[in-house]
């Protein structure tokens, strides 16, 4: 009985995890002209809510992520379904092996201080590269809108700040003007591209995968055209585009996504842990700690 | 008359300039690709002293590729921003120009 039940939980489960995708692709297709060959184009826009400022636009980015946020809670509650203390299922060992490895690489690249960053570190991989990989559906990924890339990079670039501050404001305005007063508009400068770096690096390298992908693939169109095309009906089958495309979508969508979210995780950890003064922190702790025994 | 052909000449001379700025952008695409050669062989080398620092090497020199790819990337978002948005607000600049000269 008990293990009809955990068969039906877990078949929900993975409807969780089939159901955004279908949804996005049904969405795709709905909204897609359909003569429409290989293109270029951004997001699609579905439809925009009036605001009083301006437009809020709902795009084909947003609502792919929104899928990719639901996937991801799925498997993760289908990873840990079932969970016991010793020798549970067979998937537990893979959701025992993330949360290993995303802890060591935490642990390698920031100390022990940060130890609760890796849920966000593993949120931040899991979400960049399933978004990136979302092209292997068919569908648009919300990572090669600079806007997604962006909101994320915003986020990080606030983390930062708020771990710097941790000095001291003094100790934070300081900064900016070494190693002498004249550096200061160029350090603002480099605070200020950090994030815009981090969104362009991650925005630039899925974009250029996807336009590389399109011209490939029409180039490969023209050339089956050109070689067999006195042929009169095979000569209307773009033969050439069977099977090469699928070769630079292993490097492109495959190697190059995950490893942009590799990247970008990477990034977000150096950058965090570097600009954290922890000797400075470790005073003022003792300082506070000794006015509160006084 | 006058005026569209005025207007052809014209868009014709901003779509052209806008695929050559693009073109010329990509140039960029050198500096990356030196870079990232010079790392790779440094990774090889190193690899090929130290065959037991395999992995350390490969996860830097990854890591370093990636943020030398940045300057090629803002090439590309250039090239991308001259190819697919510029011509059109060029274009709405000067039919909005024409229209105020008519």
């Amino acid at each position: 009985m008990k293990d009809k039940k955990f068969l039906i939980v877990d078949i929900l489960y993975i409807l969780g995890i089939i159901l955004p995708l279908a949804l996005a692709v049904t969405l795709k297709v709905l909204f897609t002209p359909a003569s429409e060959g290989v293109a270029i184009h951004g997001a699609i826009i579905f439809f925009t809510i009036p605001m009083p400022i301006q437009d809020l636009p709902i795009t084909e980015s947003q609502v792919n992520s929104w899928c990719v946020l639901v996937l991801i809670a799925f498997l993760c509650l289908f990873l840990v379904h079932g969970v016991k203390e010793k020798c549970g299922t067979k998937r537990q060992l893979v959701a025992e092996w993330i949360v290993e490895k995303v802890d060591g690489l935490v642990k390698d690249n920031m100390g022990e201080f940060f130890m609760e960053f890796s849920p966000f570190i593993c949120a931040i991989l899991a979400l960049s590269a399933f978004s990136s990989l979302m092209t292997l559906v068919g569908l648009y990924p919300p990572t090669s809108d600079i806007n997604v890339v962006a909101g994320w990079a915003i986020l990080v670039f606030f983390l930062i700040t708020h771990y710097k501050l941790k000095g001291g404001v003094k100790h934070y305005l300081k900064g900016f003007t070494e190693p002498i007063v004249a550096f200061t508009p160029i350090n603002i400068i480099s605070e200020v591209a950090t994030p815009l770096a981090m969104s362009f690096r991650h925005y630039g390298n899925v974009l250029s995968g996807t336009v590389i992908s399109a011209l490939v693939a029409t180039a490969l169109q023209g050339l089956s055209g050109l070689v067999l095309g006195w042929i009169p009906v095979i000569g209307d089958i773009p033969f050439l585009q069977i099977g090469i495309p699928a070769v630079l979508s292993v490097y492109f969508d495959i190697f190059s996504g995950c490893l942009q979210a590799f990247i970008f995780a990477m990034l977000t950890m150096l950058y965090v842990s570097g600009g954290f003064p922890a000797d400075l922190y470790q005073e003022r702790m003792k300082k506070k700690e000794a006015k509160k025994k006084k | 008359m006058e005026t569209m052909e005025t207007l052809a000449t014209a868009l014709a001379f901003v779509f052209g300039m806008c695929a050559l700025g693009a073109g010329i952008a990509m140039i960029a695409g050198i500096g990356p690709g030196i870079g990232e050669g010079n790392a790779v062989a440094k990774a090889c080398e190193a690899i090929g002293r130290q065959p037991e620092s395999k992995g350390a090497v490969t996860s830097t020199m990854i890591m370093g590729c990636a943020v030398a790819e940045t300057t090629g990337l803002y090439a590309l978002i250039v090239a991308i921003l001259l190819i697919f948005v510029a011509p059109n607000v060029f274009k709405n600049i000067i039919l909005s120009a024409i229209s105020t000269i008519a």
